[in-house]
């Protein structure tokens, strides 16, 4: 999970501090904005074994940049069909906005995503 | 890469008294770690923070001789300042420093699964040691501030703020979007806690104002544009002639202010004649201090309903959950100074709690002296007003009667109405700071960062920030004021050195990078007789914007390289023994 200094890693430190539950498999790399990621980071976190990778981008809250939102969505579109045309599922890349405060936010995204990371296993274990 | 000779990490693991090494096995991440390469030297402390463990590891940096530190303990947002000082302290650059959370991201969020967490404290620690491992030393870069500050807003914070700075030596631009400076001081009459009237005591502030040779006053202006950086930003106001000025500041202090809750119509009689908010009962009292009379007729019993648009009931929608702070003192105080004017005039107050907090406590005092009469709702049975021929008719159920219904029959209707933030977004979307859940400007911190937003050099002050009474609102106002002036009384500020730059032999000079950067940081210079893109890294804010649009991957942002987020990624995945 990419998540940005300013704004959305003070959602999943507030996660912490008022002990919500998620899973420990989740690990977060935190950096300036959403909008610097290289999607080549995506694809090489899922190459590396992660079943996903969540970029937890700032929505309006972003300090620099007010198109942020559409700048992130672009780059998690193209680290998309990067994957797609390795041959991995698109789905294991999702993003959402968390706000500084959004702890909650954050916790109910990760059992989402958890749970649909699970499905994919199961679809791809089937098949 | 391979060629490179091993680094020589040291790591310090916090327990922090407990908090982390009671959901994390700390010894066996210290013995797990130090067996990684590049670790030299490992270490547990009860407190990492405490002034001995510091010493203890500038002392192992320099006997070990380290060339990067990892301290694993909380938030970077608490204590990255504290290890970076320290590392420097040791001999080091400050930047080959890395902080990792183990505290927030891991022992407090799993608490019920002391392997798990212990694991994942692992993997952190070993993404930490290999994003250190590749770290380079980095030089901030020192640029000079300019002693000029624009403060937004010349209400009574405003004000303040401006001749506050001024006796600093530092000028002033005062803009305010008004056609008049003063804000809603100016047209309260006598105010809390003090007694003194509004009007007068803004004039005494304008006056002095107008007076300084290192203030500008600019009256019905607003702030169109804003570029730049902490220390030396580029503005544009726009003034009532529509002529553009561009001004050169150091620093901005945002006054805006609030905006009083308007309420809807029937809201609680809101519209019937007779029925007004506390601050037009306080311009009318402005307006004629000897006699209350409301459409000529005089006013002989008030009844006030306290909590208008205040401690409301949260939803997606209605985010007034806040306390107002000022609006109990208020009209406790306006309740003295009518009884002052004609003690026959019958006050009821219908209030939920009463508020006059602290010192304010003696003007409620006073008020119930004064004979005022003060009725308790609960907040599931709000009074109702309506109206009988043109006869106001409150009813209240009051709590201390066992919620037997009371009936007034007021010649005026109050309703304390609260603060809200101003609608008008444009200061906001100007200068890129952050609006707050309740919808005033955010301030990074409470206590830690107090009247700081997320742009440096951008302060607020006053009740932009939130609710405040006069007496909070010049308090924040000096507080901003002294931030302001510590940073341009200084004459320099050091920028962060992690912003982006190109790898010339990599760089092609396609232009992706020129317009994805919002600050205009990008530079075409001449690399051995081909055109590439150099990063001016005074604008560039280090947010990464060009880093994923470069085709040739040949932008990243310092101590945030391809090489080191993707050996971080692989240490996360490492295999745990």
């Amino acid at each position: 999970m990419f998540s940005t200094n300013a704004i959305s890693d003070m959602a999943i430190d507030l996660a912490g501090s008022s002990h919500l539950d998620y899973s420990p498999t989740v690990q977060v790399i935190a950096i300036p904005c959403s909008s610097g990621i290289n999607p080549t980071w995506i694809t090489h976190a899922v190459e590396a074994g992660f079943d996903g990778v969540f970029v937890a981008a700032d929505g309006g809250e972003c300090a620099y940049i007010p198109d942020c939102t559409a700048r992130t969505g672009r780059l998690v579109e193209q680290a998309q069909s990067l994957l797609t045309k390795s041959g991995s599922d698109a789905r294991r890349v999702k993003m959402g906005a968390l706000c500084s405060v959004c702890s909650d936010a954050f916790v109910n995204h990760m059992k989402q995503f958890g749970r649909e990371l699970e499905e994919l296993r199961a679809t791809a274990a089937a098949a | 890469m391979t060629e490179e000779p091993p680094r020589r990490i040291g790591v310090m693991i916090c327990q922090c008294g407990g908090n982390i090494s009671d959901y994390v096995d700390t010894e066996k991440v210290r013995a797990e770690v130090a067996k990684q390469g590049d670790v030299v030297a490992t270490r547990v402390e009860m407190f990492a923070c405490s002034d001995s463990a510091q010493e203890s590891m500038v002392q192992m940096i320099r006997e070990k001789k380290l060339d990067g530190v990892v301290v694993c303990s909380c938030s970077p947002k608490l204590h990255l300042s504290t290890f970076r000082a320290m590392t420097q302290r040791g001999g080091l650059n400050p930047y080959e420093y890395t902080q990792v959370n183990i505290r927030e991201q891991c022992s407090w969020a799993h608490t019920h699964d002391k392997p798990a967490a212990t694991e994942k404290a692992l993997r952190l620690v070993r993404a930490g040691v290999a994003k250190t491992a590749l770290s380079t030393p980095l030089e901030r870069m020192r640029v000079e501030t300019i002693p000029q500050v624009l403060v937004i807003g010349a209400g009574i914070a405003g004000l303040r703020a401006a001749l506050a700075l001024s006796d600093l030596g530092i000028s002033v631009h005062l803009i305010e979007k008004a056609p008049e400076p003063g804000g809603h001081v100016a047209r309260w009459g006598r105010v809390f806690p003090n007694d003194k009237d509004g009007r007068g005591l803004i004039d005494t502030l304008v006056r002095e104002v107008r007076a300084r040779e290192n203030i500008v006053l600019y009256l019905g202006t607003e702030l169109t544009e804003m570029s730049g950086r902490i220390g030396s930003f580029r503005v544009k106001v726009r003034t009532p002639t529509a002529e553009t000025i561009s001004l050169n500041v150091g620093s901005i202090v945002v006054a805006t202010g609030f905006e009083t809750y308007a309420p809807k119509p029937g809201e609680l009689g809101f519209g019937l004649e007779g029925v007004v908010t506390l601050p037009e009962l306080k311009e009318l009292l402005a307006t004629n201090p000897s006699r209350l009379e409301y459409h000529g007729k005089a006013v002989r019993s008030i009844a006030y309903v306290y909590c208008v648009g205040s401690r409301e009931e949260g939803s997606e929608t209605n985010l007034r959950t806040y306390c107002s702070r000022y609006c109990c003192s208020a009209t406790s105080h306006i309740a003295t100074v009518i009884t002052g004017m004609d003690p026959g005039i019958r006050q009821f107050h219908l209030f939920r709690d009463i508020r006059t907090y602290g010192k304010y406590e003696a003007i409620y005092e006073r008020a119930l002296r004064g004979g005022s009469v003060f009725l308790r709702f609960g907040e599931e049975a709000p009074p109702s007003v309506t109206s009988e021929n043109g006869q106001l008719v409150v009813k209240v159920k009051d709590r201390l009667m066992a919620g037997e219904e009371v009936e007034l029959r007021p010649d005026l209707v109050v309703l304390v109405t609260g603060m809200v933030p101003r609608e008008d977004g444009e200061v906001a979307r100007v200068l890129k700071i952050p609006i707050g859940k309740d919808g005033f400007f955010h301030e990074i911190h409470v206590k830690l960062r107090p009247v700081e937003t997320v742009v440096d050099g951008v302060f607020i002050a006053g009740a932009a920030q939130g609710p405040k009474n006069l007496a909070e609102s010049v308090t924040s106002s000096m507080a901003a004021v002294s931030k302001a002036a510590a940073l341009l009384l200084k004459g320099y500020v050091d920028l962060d050195p992690m912003v982006a730059e190109v790898n010339p032999d990599l760089c092609a000079w396609c232009d992706a990078c020129t317009l994805a950067c919002p600050y205009g940081a990008v530079e075409k210079v001449d690399h051995g007789g081909t055109a590439v893109a150099r990063i001016n890294g005074i604008l560039c804010k280090g947010e990464g914007a060009c880093v994923p649009v470069c085709p040739k991957q040949a932008v990243s942002v310092k101590g945030y390289t391809n090489d080191q987020v993707r050996s971080m990624i692989d240490a996360l995945v490492q295999e745990v023994a």
